[in-house]
């Protein structure tokens, strides 16, 4: 009964802490001419400027699932207002949800996971993080729920650069990726991004896992400084400085990190598996986001897979291709990571 | 749950060739009769309405998608995404009840047999009376669900953590049910003794409103989104398994320590029950097509709708039970007479 991947309705999430540019950015997609109708789940009315039938207003409602996971969260509003729009198919091309600036974008996305009737319907494209070049690295201090939102992100719009200086532009890019090196990231002024950069992503389709490589060595100007990214990752986690260091912009978030690991041996998957279910199961309130390619034993199909907090999917993907070289690589983002457990964990499941 | 092969199940009782198909071609997302006039709810804009001699007609109820609707047997009201109210009659006649000063959803939708209506926008609650006073209350998050009580002006408003009964024409405070977990649908048993929601996740649950003591009815695999009470309420069969999960009601503790029944097995989730009005029988619709009618004492089949295409999504028996009509996802249907 589930539609093919797709043909179900693309969702993009779009967050940013108060004052970033969100509604700067929901104008410009639905002023411009793009031929494409959108559904559009705002928080508040009459900020759009554009007349859309198909916008509509959302309470966010967060509640718990009562399956006795504190973490599976997710927004009943959302569930409601889906069902609704699902018996208007064939009317809109993809839907928008707006957060408030205070959201936490996991119960969202949750929402897009758990629901067997929205699942069945629409897909979770991406999640998009409008941020204030001038007060984000304020807010990452003092706002946890901005922090969350630069962590939890796909595509992360940098947003009014022409009121920060270069270094002052390098500066919060660094605070940036040291919370979150695998988002795209693009620098704009009052949101002026191509709609392709920010819709249609397939940021959660598990077929385009493919570039799960830190993006910010090709971040372009101001980013020729930066050190190797493995040497990034290579760090044990407690590094306590929050503040830049010899002019090198390389900071690592006291309290929101991701963790890379790779194996160019393969894994085994009864012992891989488990191992990944147990985590996201006891440290998930930890982890937002976890992606990964594997390569396992007497396997000659690519593995992917993908989570948020507790919620995993995962399938086979394709085969390896000749020459390729099968190396497994998995992605964590989250808070207070327990790194050395993890990299042990990972370590005993490689296969030597 | 139990896997039963179709292909094993001894050849059932059929009457196929009995159903006359109805040129519906929407799908449908309700059904009631109004005397014996079968009424289509589409999914967006228009019900059409099917009269004894078989005669099509269409009428245009909301600007948009239809989100809810409920009938007394007289009228259907539905809500709309366009903010509106719609009363329908078996003359296909039809009036706005109310607009929704933000143009806000109309989410739900109850009767009560006195010509009293309730309606929910967002987090807020209407009724109004046969005489035409109306009174809302704000439950303390978005409505789920509403349901009037057999007896008395009150009304059990589904949300968030649990149900809320509200007496409109009392100062007394509304009381309050709490169960964590996000309440949709709520139905109270015709003896007015029990009230059932079901929940969001595939379960519902219960209150003996006498002392309010809990009742978990879960195990489905799937949400629950059809209910249907058995003549005389004794029993509330239910969609969401592979089988019709029939909970009883007829002693004093309802469900409370007992099983279910668990009738009809296909390898199909069920999608529709409909009790028959007078008779201890049943119309089920699956997930694939299939309608099935099923004696209540002894699981008995007979074949209505051979499976294939979308699911029931729509399945109701007319008052006298002499009539069952069925509507599928895909805009199929049809009515059978007895």
């Amino acid at each position: 009964m589930s539609e093919p991947s797709s043909q179900k309705i693309p969702v993009t999430v779009l967050t940013g802490y108060l004052g970033a540019g969100k509604t700067t950015l929901l104008n410009r997609i639905l002023s411009e001419n793009h031929g494409k109708k959108y559904a559009v789940i705002v928080n508040e009315f009459g900020e759009i400027g554009i007349d859309n039938d198909l916008i509509i207003g959302a309470d966010e409602e967060v509640f718990e699932m009562n399956n006795g996971c504190v973490c599976c969260t997710v927004r009943g509003d959302l569930v409601r207002i889906m069902d609704g729009l699902i018996k208007r198919k064939g009317k809109f091309d993809a839907i928008i949800v707006e957060t408030t600036g205070l959201a936490d974008p996991a119960p969202v996305a949750q929402t897009f996971f758990v629901d067997e009737d929205v699942q069945k319907n629409a897909r979770l494209d991406a999640v998009v993080t409008v941020a204030d070049a001038k007060w984000l690295s304020d807010r990452l201090k003092d706002a946890p729920e901005a922090k969350n939102q630069i962590a939890f992100a796909d595509v992360i719009v940098l947003n009014k650069t022409d009121l920060v200086s270069k270094p002052e532009l390098a500066e919060v890019e660094a605070r940036i990726r040291g919370i979150n090196p695998y988002a795209k990231l693009h620098r704009t002024e009052r949101c002026k991004v191509a709609l392709s950069d920010v819709l249609e992503r397939g940021a959660f389709d598990l077929d385009r896992i493919l570039e799960i490589e830190p993006e910010f060595l090709d971040a372009g100007d101001g980013h020729d400084h930066h050190h190797d990214h493995d040497h990034h990752h290579g760090h044990g986690h407690h590094h306590d400085h929050g503040h830049s260091h010899g002019g090198l912009k390389h900071y690592h978030d006291e309290e929101m990190q991701s963790l890379s690991l790779r194996s160019d041996k393969p894994l085994d998957p009864t012992l891989f598996m488990p191992w990944l279910q147990n985590l996201v199961a006891t440290e998930g309130q930890k982890i937002l986001r976890s992606k990964g390619i594997l390569s396992f034993t007497d396997d000659d199909d690519r593995y992917v897979f993908q989570g948020v907090h507790m919620m995993l999917e995962g399938d086979h993907q394709r085969k390896w291709k000749e020459g390729e070289p099968r190396e497994s690589r998995v992605v964590f983002i989250g808070r207070e990571l327990p790194e050395q457990m993890i990299r042990d964990g990972f370590e005993s499941c490689i296969v030597t | 749950m139990t896997q039963f092969d179709p292909g094993e199940t001894p050849s059932i009782a059929s009457v196929t060739d009995q159903v006359r198909a109805l040129p519906v071609s929407m799908p449908a997302t309700s059904l009631y009769f109004l005397g014996d006039i079968a009424v289509f709810v589409g999914a967006e804009e228009n019900a059409v309405m099917v009269n004894e001699a078989g005669e099509v007609s269409t009428a245009a109820i909301h600007g948009g998608a239809v989100l809810c609707a409920a009938s007394d047997g007289k009228r259907i009201v539905t809500g709309g995404d366009d903010g509106k109210l719609v009363a329908l009659n078996a003359k296909g006649e039809t009036s706005v009840l109310a607009t929704d000063a933000k143009r806000r959803w109309i989410d739900n939708v109850a009767l009560h047999p006195d010509g009293a209506v309730a309606w929910s926008a967002g987090k807020t609650a209407f009724v109004r009376s046969g005489k035409g006073d109306e009174k809302s209350f704000d439950a303390p998050s978005t409505v789920g669900g509403l349901a009037f009580a057999p007896k008395g002006l009150r009304v059990a408003v589904a949300h968030y953590n649990g149900v809320t009964l509200w007496f409109p024409n009392m100062a007394a405070k509304p009381e309050f049910l709490e169960w964590a977990g996000s309440h949709l649908a709520v139905t109270f048993s015709p003896d007015n003794k029990f009230l059932v929601t079901a929940m969001h996740e595939p379960a519902l649950h219960g209150w003996r409103l006498a002392d309010n003591r809990h009742m978990r009815m879960s195990g489905y695999p799937g949400r629950v989104r059809s209910m249907s009470w058995s003549t005389g309420g004794k029993g509330l069969a239910t969609s969401g398994a592979d089988t019709v999960i029939i909970w009883p009601f007829t002693s004093k503790d309802g469900p409370m320590g007992k099983e279910p029944a668990m009738l009809a097995p296909l390898q199909a989730r069920v999608s529709m029950v409909a009790c028959h009005p007078k008779q201890d029988i049943m119309a089920t619709g699956y997930s694939n097509g299939t309608v099935l009618i099923v004696r209540l004492e002894d699981g008995a089949e007979i074949l209505v709708r051979r499976n294939g295409g979308e699911p029931v999504s729509a399945l109701a028996w007319n008052a006298k039970g002499t009539l069952l009509a069925f509507g599928t996802e895909d805009g199929d249907a049809g009515i059978l007479e007895f």
